[in-house]
């Protein structure tokens, strides 16, 4: 055992020790996280040293930063250690010495540190090659926020003279690895055309061959990527108009307004080599299977780390780096067992995956290849001599076989390798994976581990991910997770209740193309018995999504929850509560009188809600027309906070008022609920609309936000608060009024027709294969080319609302129902009783019923 | 008042494949007080009324789309208020149903139990249909 565990001894619980992590990147925050929630005893303490001013984000995220300019949705979560006193996170802090004699870190603000145990966790630098000029203004590499804030400045200036001069603005990206092809992806997305330059004779040389290279040149190219392969960077030149003149080894002159460097990274070593610790040939901080450096208190994870002389750039070996040396302090034998390198990944949309041998190196290896050029598509398998056992393949514009193919390397292949990626060949089955098969490489679990899961009665997606993290973090083994349920024989129920075995996706879809309007029409076709309190509100909710009947004309009346029944919430004492709509929490002084004056007459308990509007409580059932027949001659209507529907849209005073306020988020948000007002849905939808990014609508808090941008709107989809509370993501970026419209238009009809019963936005979008990638690819590009379906669908109900209470008091059969006895109607319930002594009206239950013998 | 029910008066009722409405529960014997609750042309099959019972005791009536008619005790016993009556009728493997508003917990509209509760029932009550009248059977005090 080490002496740093002999330390130890005897000073459990005193947090005694102190372990000082230089890097508080992705690596450096999980071995935090690890040792944390490992030491229970709290032995360790931990100071933080990080030279970058934001705590721990997602880096290998770091293209989404572009267009949202959001630095708090990339932070990881947990990243302050808020409330663990046991952590000490100093940010801004550049480690600049370790002396490893004394144990101590000197920092750039001249602290002293001393440690115990020290965790390099410095990560890389990014490597510029020593190109003549490569340091002119203009010049950028791609790494941290900072570095895509700079491009973005320099990018929006650049449009800008562009347009004014009539040209085209263009970048140019030194290097076509899978970052470089990131980076040309982000300076498209600034509106910049982007050029790439690779001295291979390739893009992705490290992922993919010459021939899914070709191919992933074609679909780049055709997204409006200038690519230069083949040519090296010659020299940088700064011109009079700030434009850089670039000049290729091929002879090509470009004129460009930015060069972003990305020509692939160098392990950030500098402290360990002044301190004298042993570093790898090619650079890295060289260590055992421990993660141990040459210094027995020193210890190395992630990019910096050279494990037996092999450094990782990818973000799940420096995970396990880091799970090993916590486990290491805390006195544990875990060792670094070696990684996959296997990328799979989503370019400019375009679908790229490499896995093991994928260059066929292994002596005797034979390649299968299956290009289609005009679908775009390359594929290749590597097998052995034998071609029985798969040893790797590359994967280019369609990565769908990824997983399942992923998981037999190493293994043998039932039947003819070539049926593996060929059209028409058998889809590869997940049954035939032995158990130690990783299917989730990002969190490392098995199939065996699933099964196991899935034995133990986890039987549908969610549980799945809850209890084995599978499919937790890119979601890519998502459909082969599903497929290993089905395949186990987990009948993966979606039937709706004992009534009909269809789920409610399929219900809807049923009343969309056979025209069935009746419950009583749908059951007999598509169900048994006689329905239940499932069913039959689910089947109301999609019939009033796909008409704008009255939910309470015909037969339909019959389906409503009581809630949709009779128009308000029912609370625990059987009376009910009203809230009138309040459009963007909008209200008129007269309507405020008015409001006030009922209450005031009909004795009701009046509280403002948490979505801008106000609720009276305590009407009785034969009180409620009255009611609304005063609410609605002062122009107010339902505001279905009864429904499973749009409740309200929430929203801050906007610029019309607010010095900060960048657009109108009042009318934003009165425009949006009058549009979506009465929209019967899975469950509750809120929306909020903040004016500015200082958010105080709490927009990201609910199903669909919109946030104000100097250029328009930002739409977040799929938050909410409640017993599980999720923030809302960006969908998308800058909209203009008519497309922020036509997007929510799109969200809403594609949650509406394909939710589970009550399933809000987030567990729905955790629930989709592809998840937001795919709702982006619906709801922004139409992918499945039904947008035009669902904005109809959208204005069919814009067209057909009515308030639904106005309707009531219109309709005398409608109205004979709000009764309190069918033979005494205009009896009050003698059962109903209030508290009025205490501060605030309170209802007063029955005492227990004598339960009287039945007769 | 408008007609919910396109079917005639009971006693006119032809036989053809028209709904029968008719008790779903014979009466148990004893003597009885029919207390009137309202004409079967006001009742929406397979939603509920409240009536009131003499002595202030309030019942649940419920009008099946089979043509069954079934009597509970209106009050809740979970939730101790009178708001059985505006539950969601159904079935569960074929045995009529109501469940509460508030909490969902389900009742057999023919014995009045808690389909997942067997310590707690509704009170059941016998029900009439004459001459388009619905009345309810309580027990003579």
């Amino acid at each position: 055992m080490s002496t740093t565990t002999e330390r130890a001894t005897g000073t459990t619980g005193t947090a005694s020790r102190t372990v000082v992590v230089i890097g508080h990147g992705m690596v450096g925050h999980r071995f935090v996280e690890a040792l944390r929630s490992r030491d229970t005893d709290s032995t360790w303490k931990v100071i933080v040293l990080s030279e970058e001013a934001d705590a721990a984000y997602d880096r290998v995220g770091l293209s989404s930063y572009v267009g949202a300019w959001d630095r708090s949705a990339l932070a990881l979560s947990g990243n302050s250690y808020a409330g663990d006193d046991l952590v000490e996170l100093r940010l801004g802090t550049r480690a600049e010495q370790v002396d490893r004699r004394t144990r101590t870190v000197t920092t750039s603000t001249g602290e002293v540190v001393a440690y115990d145990a020290l965790v390099l966790a410095t990560g890389s630098y990014p490597f510029v090659p020593p190109v003549p000029g490569h340091d002119s203004e203009g010049c950028y590499v791609y790494r941290t926020l900072d570095d895509l804030d700079g491009i973005r400045a320099r990018a929006e200036a650049a449009i800008a003279r562009a347009a004014a001069e009539g040209r085209e603005a263009n970048g140019l990206v030194v290097g076509g690895g899978l970052l470089g092809l990131e980076a040309a992806n982000a300076l498209r997305l600034l509106g910049l055309t982007p050029h790439v330059v690779e001295f291979a004779p390739r893009l992705m040389p490290l992922q993919v061959d010459e021939g899914g290279g070709a191919v992933l040149k074609g679909l780049i190219s055709n997204l409006g990527v200038q690519v230069h392969t083949g040519a090296g960077t010659s020299s940088i030149a700064a011109q009079d108009d700030g434009r850089l003149a670039v000049e290729l080894s091929d002879g090509t002159a470009l004129l460009t307004d930015l060069v972003v460097f990305s020509a692939g990274v160098r392990p950030s070593d500098a402290v360990a080599r002044a301190a004298g610790l042993a570093v790898g040939e090619r650079g890295g901080v060289t260590t055992d299977t421990a993660c141990r450096t040459s210094d027995e208190n020193v210890w190395a994870v992630g990019e910096v780390a050279a494990v037996e002389g092999r450094c990782y750039g990818l973000v799940a070996p420096g995970y396990t780096m880091a799970e090993v040396v916590a486990d290491r302090l805390l006195g544990g034998e875990a060792t670094f067992p070696g990684a996959d390198l296997s990328t799979k990944l989503k370019l400019l949309g375009v679908d790229v995956a490499s896995f093991g041998d994928a260059m066929a190196a292994t002596p005797g290896a034979l390649e299968i290849v299956h290009t289609d050029a005009t679908k775009g598509t390359y594929a290749k398998v590597v097998v052995s001599d034998d071609a029985r056992t798969l040893l790797g393949g590359i994967l280019v514009g369609d990565a769908s076989a990824y997983t399942t193919l992923k998981a037999y390397v190493g293994r043998e292949v039932p039947g003819d390798p070539g049926a593996l990626i060929s059209p028409a060949g058998a889809e590869l089955g997940a049954d035939a994976l032995p158990d130690d098969a990783v299917i989730c490489s990002c969190n490392n679990v098995t199939k065996g581990s699933i099964c196991g899961a899935i034995a133990e009665g986890a039987c549908d997606i969610a549980a799945l991910k809850g209890c084995t993290n599978a499919g937790t973090t890119c979601g890519g083994c998502l459909p082969t997770v599903k497929k290993l349920l089905v395949d186990s024989g987990v009948e993966l129920s979606k039937a709706l209740c004992e009534h009909f075995e269809q789920s409610r996706a399929e219900l809807f879809e049923i009343v969309a193309s056979t025209g069935i309007r009746t419950f009583s029409g749908l059951l007999a076709r598509y169900g048994t018995g006689t329905g239940c309190e499932i069913c039959k509100p689910t089947v109301a909710s999609i019939l009033a999504s796909t008409s704008s009947d009255h939910i309470l004309d015909g037969e339909q009346a019959a389906l409503q929850d009581s809630n949709d029944h009779f128009l308000a919430n029912i609370q625990k004492n059987g009376t009910y509560s009203v809230v009138p709509r309040m459009p963007g929490g909008e209200v008129t002084a007269e309507q405020l009188i008015t409001i006030g004056q009922v209450a005031q007459d009909f004795g009701l308990y009046v509280k403002v809600t948490g979505g801008q509007r106000i609720d009276l409580f305590g009407a009785r059932v034969e009180q409620l027309p009255a009611i609304w027949q005063r609410l609605v001659d002062v122009g107010m209507e339902s505001g279905q906070a009864y429904g499973k529907s749009l409740r309200t849209v929430k929203s801050c005073v906007g610029s019309t008022w607010c010095r900060f306020g960048v657009q109108d988020s009042v009318g934003m948000a009165v425009d949006l609920e009058h549009r979506y007002r009465g929209l019967r849905s899975p469950h509750k939808i809120k929306f909020g609309v903040s004016g500015c990014a200082r958010e105080c609508a709490e927009a990201r808090g609910k199903d669909v936000g919109v946030i104000a941008t100097d250029k328009g709107w930002n739409l977040y989809v799929c938050g909410n608060g409640g017993q599980t509370p999720a923030h809302a993501r960006l969908l998308a970026s800058d909209l203009d009024d008519e497309t922020l419209v036509r997007y929510i238009d799109r969200f809403l009809m594609f949650y509406v027709r394909t939710a589970d019963r009550l399933q809000r936005t987030a567990p729905w979008l955790d629930s989709l294969e592809g998840g937001l990638e795919h709702l982006k690819a619906v709801v922004c590009d139409d992918s499945l080319g039904i947008a035009d379906d669902l904005e109809a669908a959208m204005s069919r109900h814009v067209e057909g609302y009515q308030d639904e209470w106005k309707a009531v008091l219109d309709d005398p059969e409608k109205l004979s129902r709000f009764v309190s006895f069918v033979n005494a109607p205009e009896e009050a319930d003698p059962t109903i009783a209030f508290d009025e002594s205490g501060p605030r009206k309170v209802p007063v239950l029955l005492g227990l019923p004598t339960v009287r013998e039945n007769v | 008042m408008t007609t919910l029910i396109t079917a005639p008066p009971i006693d006119e009722v032809a036989p053809t494949a028209r709904t029968v409405i008719r008790p779903g529960v014979l009466p148990a014997p004893g003597a009885k007080q029919w207390v009137p609750a309202c004409p079967v042309s006001r009742l929406v099959p397979g939603r509920g009324v409240a009536v009131l019972l003499p002595g202030g005791g309030q019942a649940a009536l419920f009008l099946l789309p089979n043509g069954m008619i079934y009597a509970v005790g209106n009050i809740d016993p979970y939730a101790r208020a009178g708001v059985i009556s505006r539950g969601l009728t159904g079935d569960r493997a074929g045995e009529p149903t109501v469940a509460s508003p508030l909490l969902k917990q389900v009742f057999s509209l023919r014995t009045g139990a808690a389909l997942d509760d067997p310590e707690v029932a509704l009170p059941t009550y016998a029900v009439r249909v004459q001459h388009g009248l619905v009345r309810l059977g309580v027990p003579h005090p």
